[in-house]
């Protein structure tokens, strides 16, 4: 199965995805990185510290959990609930620029869930997207502002990002079964 | 301990039913859902076309806006019966009223009955996920959850604690609940009371019983103190209210034999000079608020956890 | 499939066990004319109608429940005489004694007449009118008992509650040992009942169900067993359950008093460990005196076995479905039991190794016979023709719903036992041949 994206790759994709974001925001005072569980949290993480490197700058970083936003959440017929963890924004969002990070873009229905739980803690300025693979098959009218790789995939394979924090190394595999993303 | 992906049953019915890991994910969503409570829109989608039943066959009004909030913040339709006194006065029987109850297809409904065994005699008529919302003498699940969120938040565990229980051994629910949930949880549990409110077989629940209140705090991690009804329910189990807050009602002074951290608990409402002395009460070593405040958390996760269950 | 009682039949070959006349073994009976007339080996057939009764198959005498609640007058929507002495006779008893807590109470000569008479009506099992002690069942005033003892009454009792005081105790045994008939008690002290719903122990206290401590029972057994010794009354305790009380009627027996005892099916089959099954709570399971725990359970077959135990009645408690579908705390106390006695006890005590069939015929048949001084209790000649035959090893399904009583409250549906009544023959006449039983059909005679 292809490596589209090895450990190098994916560290240099997020320190210039770092510079885009100081570059488009003119620095980097009123920014706040919110990672979506699970794999979107040590990307924000790591952006922080690349906006640290890159401009000195600290920017605050909070967790979100969608599951209780999502649109499947009641539609499976059988069957547990997925386990819900907790959502962690210690700051106030209100009047900021929030860079939302997930690791995959595929169908925006977690974003579209992101943006909805975004909303209810307040009013940002503006949400910015980030993710590391953008893969296509867009059900919903969302983009990406800053991406780390575009992969043309079909809805057959799937895409596989794992990170160090959790899975103990960093590449992004592209899978031919049928599964999950 | 290995924390559980979901529960195994669609109703809770009381603690009886639940293993470690299930006890385990319930508290661990709480402390998600306790989140929501925090921000400034408290609502989230998750039940969102659902309907949950409030059916309060007995006067409560904490547990039942606490349930009421929690299906609020969840955002699904709530529908509330109170009826103000007994059912039987009004002529229909239980039955007949979650049969009825079943031609409105609730996807889950709470109950709060004065009959032990109410919430199960619901599940086998109703469709719906039952939560037990306090049967008779029998259960209330969910104040068990909440005290152990609780004593979880403030000791960051359960195994281990020693946990005083202090009052009416015989009539209390709340008591019921907390010992099967902390004697699964690995707690070490001392119960306490007069020697009539003490129930035969308790000790079969593996707990230490005793009429000393000295024993029960000493050493203690928590102490918890159950409420005393009105002097009239007592009939020839107590001599008088008076006589009961000398032989158990928690002061400074015997608080000072618990553990220097001990905290204090109580399912409320308080009768403050009757099993409780204002000062321990108000004092640094109450958790009251906090178990309201969790009592929601606690609810919104059941009712979370239960509704991707019920649709069989 | 009844009969005519008027020609004669030849039971041949089946093995007859009746201890009060000392038989154990393959024998014949000849029935005419409804009576027993002749017993024993190759009986000349005589132009008579010959059963070839299995060899397998046992015939007793007639089984007797001696604690039964017909419901009629008053309650006929949760049994009728004729519904529940139908269940008897399917359930192999050929009698029964019907408790007074009627409405109106069996308190006067008009109601046993009226029991008579409809029992006659029915023409199934034979039925024995037990009278209140007190008019009313309500403690104050005694009743008639030289009456109802005319009109057919077999002894006295206010059950549903015990005999109020100690003093009303003490005058019925007094009054009623002229006609030396027995008072039978409901033994249990009102105030340790109180509003208890369950046997008080570890299980009520996790289900959170008011308790009935097994000392409301003894403390009252006590008290009457005192007052027959006093008096020279005799005192019959109804549906034991305690093994305090069993403590306490041992006792009493070793002293000379003249006491004897009865147990139910359901407290030497079950315990309060049942109410925990399933979602639990099941109404079927709620009867009084509760269902006590296992060392309780184990003292009534220790009872059984050793001879303490005089007598097995089912307390035959029917309820509507609609009245036991409710929340625990207020279904009412009772179960049936005519239908499920005999395959319980074949099953539980006889092939458990607990009895044998000579004592299980002593307890359902002889023992509550001569208890009420009432006909059978043994197949002699002359007397009318009640038997029932068993098949002891014939496997039995419970189903409530197939049950012909009236109510189908009995917590053993779906139980598998061994042991079934084959046939049950009242005057000669069999009523009911059991159509689930191999070769039971024989005994159909047309
Ligand atoms: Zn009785």
């Amino acid at each position: 199965m292809p490596i589209v994206m090895d450990a190098d790759r994916v560290g240099r994709s997020l320190m210039r995805i770092a510079h885009e974001i100081l570059e488009r925001n003119r620095g980097a005072d009123k920014l706040a990185l919110i990672g979506i569980r699970a794999r979107g949290v040590p990307l924000a993480e790591r952006l922080a510290a690349n906006l640290k490197t890159a401009g000195g700058y600290d920017v605050p970083t909070g967790t979100l959990d969608i599951t209780l936003y999502r649109d499947d959440l009641m539609k499976h017929q059988v069957g547990p609930q997925p386990i819900l963890r907790r959502t962690d924004i210690p700051f106030s969002i209100d009047g900021r620029t929030i860079l939302l990070v997930d690791d995959v873009l595929y169908t925006g229905r977690t974003i579209r869930a992101a943006l909805d739980a975004l909303i209810d803690f307040g009013r940002p300025n503006a949400i910015q997207l980030v993710v590391l693979v953008d893969r296509g098959h867009r059900e919903l009218p969302i983009r990406a502002d800053y991406v780390g790789r575009n992969v043309p995939t079909s809805r057959q394979q799937s895409v596989q990002v794992r990170l160090l924090e959790i899975d103990g190394r960093d590449e992004v595999e592209v899978d031919e079964v049928e599964g999950a993303s | 301990m290995t924390v559980a992906t979901r529960l195994r049953s669609r109703h809770l019915l009381g603690i009886a039913d639940l293993d470690p890991g299930e006890i385990e994910l319930i508290l661990d969503t709480a402390v998600a859902m306790k989140e929501i409570g925090t921000r400034t829109i408290k609502k989230v989608p998750a039940l969102r076309g659902r309907t949950v039943v409030n059916l309060f066959f007995e006067a409560s009004t904490r547990t039942r806006l606490s349930f009421e909030l929690a299906e609020k913040r969840l955002s699904a339709d709530t529908m509330g019966i109170t009826t103000a006194g007994s059912s039987v006065t009004k002529g229909e029987t239980l039955a007949d009223t979650a049969r009825t109850l079943e031609a409105m297809s609730p996807d889950l409904i709470v109950i709060r009955h004065a009959a032990s065994g109410s919430p199960h005699l619901l599940s086998t008529i109703c469709k719906a996920g039952i939560v037990n919302a306090g049967d008779g003498t029998h259960e209330h699940p969910t104040q068990a959850l909440l005290d152990a969120l609780t004593m979880r938040e403030r000791k960051g565990r359960l195994a281990g604690l020693k946990v005083a229980i202090v009052g009416d051994l015989l009539h209390s629910r709340v008591l019921r609940s907390n010992v099967l949930l902390l004697t699964r949880m690995g707690a070490e549990v001392r119960a306490c009371g007069p020697a009539t409110l003490i129930p035969l077989g308790l000790k079969a629940l593996g707990v230490h019983v005793t009429t000393s209140i000295d024993e029960a705090v000493k050493d203690a991690d928590v102490v918890m103190m159950l409420r005393v009804q009105h002097e009239r329910m007592y009939g020839l189990f107590l001599p008088s209210l008076r006589e009961y807050f000398n032989l158990f009602g928690l002061t400074p002074a015997r608080l000072a034999h618990a553990a220097s951290d001990v905290i204090v608990m109580h399912p409320g409402p308080m009768n403050r000079g009757v099993e409780i002395d204002s000062a321990v009460a108000d004092g640094p070593w109450s958790v009251i608020l906090d178990q309201v405040a969790n009592g929601v958390a606690v609810r919104m996760a059941v009712l979370y956890l239960l509704a991707g269950e019920e649709l069989t | 499939m009844m009969a005519q009682a008027t020609t004669a039949h030849v039971l041949k070959g089946g093995r007859v066990v009746d201890p009060r006349a000392g038989r154990d073994g393959h024998f014949d009976i000849r029935i005419e004319n409804g009576l027993v007339a002749a017993i024993g080996k190759n009986l000349p057939l005589d132009e008579a109608r010959v059963v070839d009764v299995p060899a397998d198959f046992v015939i007793t005498p007639g089984l007797i429940d001696m604690h039964v609640h017909l419901r009629e007058p008053g309650q006929e929507h949760k049994e009728t005489i004729a519904t529940g002495t139908w269940s008897a006779v399917v359930g192999g008893f050929t009698g029964v004694a019907c408790m007074p807590n009627t409405d109106p109470v069996n308190d006067s000569a008009s109601v046993t007449q009226f029991i008579l008479k409809r029992a006659a009506d029915a023409g199934f099992a034979r039925v024995y009118p037990i009278g209140a002690v007190s008019l009313g069942s309500m403690g104050d005033q005694m009743t008639e008992m030289g009456d109802l003892r005319a009109a057919g009454c077999v002894a006295f009792t206010d059950d549903g509650k015990p005999v109020a005081t100690a003093l009303l105790m003490r005058r019925a045994l007094e009054y009623a040992g002229m006609f030396d008939v027995p008072i039978i008690e409901h033994c249990e002290d009102p105030s340790l009942k109180g509003d208890g719903v369950a046997h008080e122990g570890a299980v009520a206290a996790l289900l959170g169900l008011r308790g009935i401590p097994g000392v409301a029972e003894s403390i009252m057994a006590e008290r009457d067993i005192s007052l027959a010794e006093l008096t020279g009354g005799r005192i019959h305790v109804a549906h034991m359950s305690a093994r305090q009380t069993m403590r306490a009627v041992r006792d009493g027996k070793s002293r000379g008093v003249r006491v004897t005892c009865e147990v139910a099916p359901h407290h030497f089959t079950l315990t309060d460990e049942a109410l925990r099954e399933g979602a639990g709570y099941n109404t079927n399971l709620k009867m009084n005196p509760p269902l006590r725990e296992e060392a309780d359970r184990l003292a009534m077959i220790e009872g059984l076995r050793d001879g303490s135990v005089d007598i097995i009645s089912t307390d035959h408690a029917p309820h509507h479905a609609d009245e036991k579908a409710l929340e625990f705390d207020r279904a009412p106390f009772g179960i049936v039991g005519l239908e499920t006695c005999v395959p319980l006890c074949l099953d539980r005590l006889v092939h458990a190794g607990v009895i044998s069939l000579s004592r299980f015929v002593e307890l359902l048949s002889s023992n509550p016979a001569s208890l009420l001084k009432i006909l059978g209790g043994t197949i002699s000649v002359g007397a009318p023709a009640d038997l029932t035959v068993l098949a002891p090893d014939a496997p039995v399904t419970i189903r409530t719903a197939t049950l012909v009583s009236k109510s189908k409250n009995s917590p053993f549906d779906g139980w598998s036992l061994r042991g079934a009544t084959a046939a049950t023959i009242v005057g000669g006449r069999v009523l009911y041949a059991n159509p689930a039983v191999t070769d039971a059909a024989r005994f159909v005679i047309t």
